[in-house]
């Protein structure tokens, strides 16, 4: 076929970089909050639950689209989610095979997955109506988008709120008060109404940057 | 007089449009303001101007601070030579002095940073300098412990700011009080400042207890400072919130000009009382039977609800909503203080719990009024 797309058409270039920007599934569309409030203390877990979130939705992206054209319409909400429930099964034993610590911590929130509206979204808007390869790319994009916000706020949260990065000490010891410095680590960075108000910043600077994102109402 | 302004309209073309120095304009601005009343008149049809605009209103509130945050210098003092035990040496000025040391540095930080914030707002978004920020200034460093240290100050100054004011559009658009949201922040980011018997004396000897009358209370521990104690101020406790009678002064200069709300003042203290007496009824424990009429008197209630809970622009706009919002707020502050024992300010909980309710009870007075006045509408049409 003549017509055929290249497979990094500027096209599906777009599928994978609209949603770490512009319609970035956090802070412009404004799903999947809940986990990102809930596993975002550390910036591990928020790695980890990053990379769990990408693998997922790229897998379930790509096997609704191949099924697409054999799902029936009255009843596609119930395979999307069979499928995404049977990715996350093995995603959480994957880690708890690997990572135990993490899952441990993670704990509920690798279950709830399932649940994460960015997925659903996602399979619902796209790989039913798409081929496998931009489906795909679609997954990755959208899921990068996500997790790109987890890590920055895992990032902040652990930096100001334990004075640690991926569990190694950042702020030196000496500059805490208990050891004669003047340093004390902000105790509202854990608690999750600050990973709410850091996600607000990250939407506020984004908008002001960009205006086409400003509604008007 | 005469010569400043010369200076001023001397000056004044390198700000304006196509000036060298325009970019300083909003800083220029705010300056020139805050000596002068400014001159502009409205060019098109009538409109009445009232010489008390927002840059006097402020003034007023600051100058009603001013008892409280002197007495807090001197209970500063006081509480810190009271602990090692060297009162009687110390003349009442000596005790004002040390309590000025260690106030001032407070209130500029407070200043300096909260104000920084303003004027790179103002500059970004090109508006002018707002003067909002000129009591939220005075009110932060009252509603502190003295020991707190200065970093923390600036960091919960500029996130009251920043957060609380900036980000809904700048002064008399916030929903919450930014002075409150300062102390909150801090409350939650560092609690051992913020609580316990350490922070509220300064320089404290380890061996005096330096626990505030609420703390004792809520460890069902007996009182230690006599009622009196707690009208005057003489007790630990944030720098200005000890004394009725030093917030008293500030609520009569509030009053009088009608600046602060009657209403609100009023249906707090009815709310407070009311919440007293119910838990006396129902005592279970030493803290719930504290009289009532003392509950008033502890803590920052008073301070609160002067000061904090009169705030024209995240409280209730319409007068029956004043009384609602004040009388819950006076409601739910005692609530919170004697049932919840981990906050033991629960004043600083309840007016910003009932700043976002404000908006929710000023629609629905003026939705009841809309369909009364319906009604009658309906009734004389009928007749």
């Amino acid at each position: 076929m003549s017509d055929r797309e290249p497979l990094f058409s500027p096209k599906n270039r777009r599928l994978i970089t609209n949603p770490l920007g512009q319609d970035n599934p956090i802070t412009v569309q404004v799903l999947g909050i809940c986990s990102a409030l809930a596993v975002t203390v550390k910036l591990k877990p928020s790695v980890v639950m990053a990379l769990s979130v990408v693998a997922v939705m790229a897998i379930a992206n790509v096997v609704i689209s191949l099924m697409r054209k054999g799902i029936p319409n009255r009843i596609r909400i119930i395979v999307q989610l069979v499928v995404i429930a049977a990715l996350v099964i093995l995603v959480d034993q994957v880690l708890k095979a690997f990572v135990y610590d993490v899952s441990k911590q993670l704990s509920v929130f690798v279950g709830l997955i399932i649940t994460n509206c960015i997925i659903m979204g996602r399979l619902e808007a796209f790989a039913l109506a798409n081929k496998p390869w931009p489906s795909l790319l679609d997954g990755l994009g959208n899921a990068a988008g996500y997790g790109m916000i987890l890590i920055i706020v895992g990032f902040v949260r652990e930096l100001f709120g334990a004075g640690t990065l991926w569990g190694y000490e950042i702020i030196p010891q000496s500059w805490f008060v208990s050891n004669g410095g003047f340093y004390v680590n902000n105790g509202m960075m854990i608690l999750p109404p600050m990973a709410l108000i850091t996600v607000g910043i990250i939407i506020w600077i984004q908008r002001s940057r960009n205006k086409d994102l400003v509604d008007i109402s | 007089m005469k010569s400043l302004r010369k200076l001023v309209d001397k000056i004044k073309p390198n700000f304006e449009k196509g000036g060298k120095l325009h970019k300083l304009h909003s800083t220029f601005e705010a300056f020139e303001t805050f000596m002068f009343v400014p001159n502009t008149t409205s060019k098109k049809g009538v409109h009445i101007h009232d010489v008390i605009d927002l840059k006097r209103t402020m003034g007023v509130v600051v100058l009603a601070l001013i008892p409280a945050l002197l007495f807090g210098m001197y209970n500063t003092g006081y509480q810190h030579f009271k602990s090692i035990g060297e009162l009687a040496n110390q003349g009442l000025f000596d005790l004002f002095l040390y309590g000025l040391w260690k106030v001032l540095p407070i209130v500029v930080v407070s200043y300096v940073s909260g104000l920084a914030v303003e004027f790179i707002f103002a500059q970004i978004r090109g508006h002018q300098v707002n003067e909002g920020f000129l009591v939220s200034g005075m009110l932060i460093p009252l509603v502190m412990p003295v020991d707190v240290p200065l970093w923390m100050v600036a960091i919960s100054t500029v996130f009251a700011v920043v957060i609380g004011k900036e980000v809904f559009g700048g002064t008399g658009m916030n929903i919450f009080n930014p002075a409150l949201l300062a102390r909150a922040f801090l409350f939650f980011a560092y609690p051992s400042f913020m609580s316990g018997d350490k922070v509220w004396i300064a320089e404290k000897a380890d061996a005096f207890s330096g626990a505030t009358p609420l703390a004792l209370g809520a460890m069902g521990e007996p009182q230690v400072n006599s009622t009196m104690d707690m009208v005057i101020g003489t007790i630990p406790g944030s720098v200005g919130e000890t004394s009725v009678i030093a917030i008293g002064i500030g609520a009569i200069i509030l009053l009088l000009t009608g600046i602060g709300s009657w209403r609100i003042m009023f249906s707090a203290l009815l709310g407070g009382a009311a919440m007293g007496l119910l838990l006396n009824t129902f005592a279970v424990n030493p803290f719930m039977a504290i009289p009532w009429w003392q509950h008033l008197i502890m803590g920052g209630f008073a301070f609160g609800i002067v000061f904090m809970a009169t705030d024209p622009v995240s409280g209730s706009q319409t007068n029956k909503g004043k009384y609602i919002y004040g009388f819950l707020i006076g409601f739910i502050a005692i609530l919170i203080r004697v049932l919840n024992p981990a906050y033991p300010e629960g004043v600083m909980l309840a007016i910003l719990f009932m700043n976002t309710f404000a908006p929710l009870i000023d629609f629905y007075v003026i939705e009841a009024n809309m369909k009364k006045r319906m009604k009658r509408a309906k009734v004389s049409t009928n007749a």
